[in-house]
């Protein structure tokens, strides 16, 4: 199923209920009262940069930053190299920490802990606690060479969630249906393709069924070839799940296809942002009708 | 050496010497991992005192240790080592601090992306250890680890100046006894020299166990294999193929 994009308008089909159960609830509607009772998942701000600023060394990778991400959306950041927009997600996912600013992830701080009406940087279970929350693919996969690839999946719900070893196994069988890897369970990663490498890797970040969902240029490290099956689960995830999404990728198609938003970035800053329709067919920046045309 | 020396001395001898290498490896393991693991702390109180440890020991030499623990130590302290525990003790303290350099070596090795992955799943740091970053850096130690433990082997001939009647001991009084020098030298240097080769071959059985715990194609067995099987190379990853192996 991963061969062919799941019809949007016919999200009732079993690809896409399969996304839909397995992935984390389904997309918001009137009558689904528990994504209705979930604050998080109704639409509002999911995240928010305020003011973040980020350097390594003397250079200004992002310059006093603001910019919000609501619930459900799937938001892609395009730009030159070096404009920032891998750093985004790596403070996201804590890999980095900010110099300046916070980062709010569902009305929580991310990096910082309120303590007597002060702000100060949070401790290491704060983090694990608002971490939870978000899941990460990478471009090299990063899959755990010594777990064949169930475990792959199973062993942070295991150890991180509490899941019991059945519910664990179930949702990742789940999940490999979904990516299409059902008889790859037993292999190493190291026996898989580099495409099959990843859609493992992203049946792992949402075997914790984060709220957002980080993709960092998840196919730039795969032959030509194997890319379209990678992007083909994501469209599927994307269309059938109410997961938010934050995606740094140099795919536009796949970005025309899957985006409610699109962020231009160049040097630190958010130049220009609006619908793909908008972005890809009529930019206002000249810095984005620049690097739009040299990429499309 | 007559049969009698040879069965109540050098035989029994063998057995200690097996004995203390094979305790003292395993007490110079948990050092090496207690150590090692600590040298890479991020608490830097944690960091100190495990490299004054490695400093310590790695510029102790070990006979001298064996002698402080078995002669100085019971009067300083009025409590004493059996002699062999001396010996033990000495040796693992000792061989434990160069294990924790090969423990440290491999944990810095793993990619930092694994971490990363780790971190992407919010394992705490105990468990990114216990679960990634140790079962991959383990491999990458027992090649390593093999050269210490054959080291260690040897160095258990300290063992007999403090009268534990070792290998080493026991030919020196074969020698003594018989007075034929020539025929217990002989006989010692090539008993260590099978040990070691026992040893050497278990550790590259355990290192192809632990490669293809991590899904690694292990190393060819040797020349002869090769020979013998064309095509061994590829057994593995037919094995892993048909799913039998791993």
């Amino acid at each position: 199923m991963s061969s062919e994009t799941p019809n949007q308008e016919e999200n009732e089909s079993t690809g896409a209920s399969l996304a839909k159960d397995v992935a984390g609830g389904a997309k918001s509607a009137p009558e689904d009262s528990a994504g209705a009772a979930n604050p998080k998942v109704d639409g509002r701000e999911l995240i928010r940069f305020d003011r973040v600023t980020k350097r390594f060394g003397d250079n200004v990778v992002l310059d006093d930053l603001e910019f919000r991400v609501d619930s459900g959306k799937h938001v892609t950041l395009i730009g030159p190299s070096g404009s920032g927009k891998t750093t985004i997600l790596r403070l996201l996912m804590t890999l980095l920490k900010p110099d300046e600013g916070t980062i709010t992830v569902g009305g929580e701080y991310l990096t910082h802990e309120e303590k007597n009406g002060k702000l100060v940087p949070a401790g290491e279970k704060h983090i694990r606690e608002v971490r939870k929350n978000i899941g990460m693919v990478f471009q090299q996969f990063n899959l755990f060479p010594n777990m064949k690839v169930l475990r792959n999946i199973t062993e942070a719900p295991v150890n991180v969630l509490g899941l019991s070893k059945e519910e664990a196994d179930t949702r990742a069988r789940d999940l490999l249906e979904l990516v299409g890897l059902t008889e790859h369970m037993d292999k190493y990663p190291s026996q898989l393709s580099g495409g099959q490498q990843q859609r493992v890797a992203i049946a792992r970040a949402l075997a914790m069924r984060p709220q957002v969902l980080l993709l960092d240029e998840v196919t730039s490290a795969l032959d030509p070839e194997l890319v379209a099956g990678v992007l083909d689960v994501l469209r599927d995830i994307a269309h059938t799940t109410d997961i938010t999404m934050l995606c740094v990728t140099h795919e536009m198609s796949f970005a025309r296809d899957i985006s409610d938003d699109v962020l231009m970035f160049n040097e630190g800053k958010v130049i220009e942002s609006g619908s793909p329709d908008k972005m890809f067919n009529d930019p206002d920046h000249p810095r984005t009708r620049e690097f739009l045309g040299a990429v499309l | 050496m007559t049969s009698a020396l040879f069965t109540s001395w050098f035989l029994p001898g063998v057995w200690i010497t097996i004995q203390i290498t094979l305790l003292s490896a395993l007490l110079a393991l948990v050092v090496a991992f207690v150590v090692g693991l600590a040298r890479t702390s991020e608490v830097w109180i944690v960091r100190f005192v495990a490299g004054c440890y490695f400093e310590v020991f790695r510029g102790t030499s070990a006979l001298v240790l064996m002698l402080w623990l078995a002669f100085a130590f019971p009067l300083m302290f009025g409590w004493q080592f059996v002699p062999m525990a001396s010996g033990i003790v000495a040796l693992g303290l000792t061989y434990g601090a160069y294990g924790s350099e090969i423990v440290r070596g491999a944990l810095q090795a793993v990619p930092p992306a694994q971490r990363e992955a780790g971190i992407a799943l919010s394992f705490t740091k105990m468990q990114r250890l216990r679960k990634i970053e140790i079962p991959q850096a383990w491999p990458e130690m027992i090649p390593p680890f093999n050269n210490l433990l054959i080291e260690l082997l040897k160095g258990t001939a300290l063992v007999s100046t403090i009268a534990v009647a070792d290998m080493t001991f026991a030919a020196n009084i074969s020698r003594l006894a018989s007075n034929e020098s020539a025929p217990a030298y002989t006989l010692l240097l090539l008993s260590y020299f099978v040990i070691a080769f026992v040893l050497t071959r278990g550790m590259r059985l355990l290192e192809r166990r632990a490669k293809a715990g991590v899904g690694q194609k292990p190393e060819s067995s040797g020349w002869l294999r090769r020979r013998l099987k064309p095509g061994a190379a590829n057994d593995f990853a037919r094995s892993q193929g048909a799913g039998g192996l791993g």
